[in-house]
């Protein structure tokens, strides 16, 4: 069974037993309306294990960003005025990682956590527009990992929570592009 | 022989089936790999040509067994799933992941334009040893992934 199997494993068993417990609760997951609609909506175990799966894909990369403004933040190749930014971006996918593991804890489940260590491109960052193209093709890439997978939740509020956090990325990635000297918005789509 | 029996046919033919061989050929529209390459901005939360991040790695994806990248940690399901990935799999995996590979981590709804996902398979296709990107993490000397 792998890592990510046995995450998911509990979350079924205790989903049956808490299940007349089951709350979102706090302020982190505060678009959530601190009640699940899962019971209510007649949510399967198998579509509440899909929400966990998914929860979990996205907590994962959510570490790993958080890992790669450490990385950023830690470099020396940043001016103070963005590395305060790149601080508060960092911040941000912390809040994520806090709200989608209450949500994934709320379903039964067990959240995954950092790794100890992270592959990136170090031998590649140079310099501060290096560090920046970087992070924006990470926020670039959540943001369509994010609206990929808000169709696919069984449980509505999680995909208003997703929508949620994608707003924030779409932002980390327009500021960051604003940085770099690129439209901020170089579209009216994305997927 | 069609010829000596039914000249008018055999000629219709001739005239035909250059048409009909061209039109084939026209059917399948050249792949765009800038367009390929844009597309996987959309992959890059979660994966990279070279290294395993929250997918694994791409390089040398082509060709290989589903869910056999080294030191990546694959759900049960794509471990299991004994696929082959190659523009077909990938093209059906691609446009509906959880419907291909239920229980996979992957969890993205999928790409709905077939020109997008063929383009971006051709790009994928790329990632191959003759790449600048993957000819270090396919050499035999690293241990193909």
């Amino acid at each position: 069974m792998s890592t990510n199997d046995k995450q998911l494993a509990p979350a079924r068993r205790r989903f049956m037993t808490q299940a007349g417990a089951l709350t979102f609760s706090g302020v982190a997951v505060a678009m959530l309306g601190g009640r699940s609609t899962a019971l209510a909506a007649g949510t399967t175990d198998e579509a509440i294990e899909q929400d966990v799966r998914i929860l979990n894909t996205a907590i994962a990369a959510e570490h790993e960003a958080v890992a790669a403004y450490q990385l950023g933040a830690e470099s020396g190749l940043l001016e103070p005025g963005v590395l305060k930014v790149a601080v508060t971006f960092q911040g941000h996918h912390k809040e994520h990682i806090d709200a989608l593991a209450k949500a994934v804890r709320s379903l039964g489940g067990t959240d995954v956590h950092a790794r100890n260590e992270y592959n990136f491109p170090v031998d590649k960052l140079k310099g501060q527009s290096d560090v920046l193209q970087f992070a924006a093709g990470l926020e670039r890439g959540a943001v369509s990992a994010y609206a990929g997978a808000i169709p696919l939740f069984g449980n509505r509020d999680l995909s208003a929570a997703a929508a949620s956090i994608l707003a924030d990325e779409a932002m980390h990635w327009a500021v960051l592009r604003n940085a770099l000297g690129l439209d901020p918005v170089p579209g009216a789509f994305f997927s | 022989m069609l010829m000596t029996r039914h000249p008018a046919a055999a000629a219709i033919l001739v005239a035909i089936v250059p048409l009909v061989l061209s039109l084939s050929v026209a059917a399948t529209p050249p792949v765009d790999l800038a367009a390929g390459e844009a597309s996987y901005a959309k992959c890059m939360g979660c994966h990279s040509p070279e290294y395993n991040r929250t997918g694994p790695l791409h390089c040398g994806l082509l060709g290989r067994e589903s869910g056999a990248v080294q030191f990546f940690d694959y759900s049960e399901a794509m471990r299991g799933a004994g696929l082959i990935w190659n523009a077909e799999t990938l093209d059906r995996f691609l446009a509906a992941p959880l419907e291909m590979v239920p229980g996979t981590s992957m969890g993205f709804a999928g790409i709905a334009d077939d020109e997008e996902r063929r383009n971006l398979i051709a790009w994928l296709a790329t990632l191959n040893s003759s790449s600048d990107e993957c000819r270090e993490v396919l050499s035999p000397r690293t241990g193909s992934p």
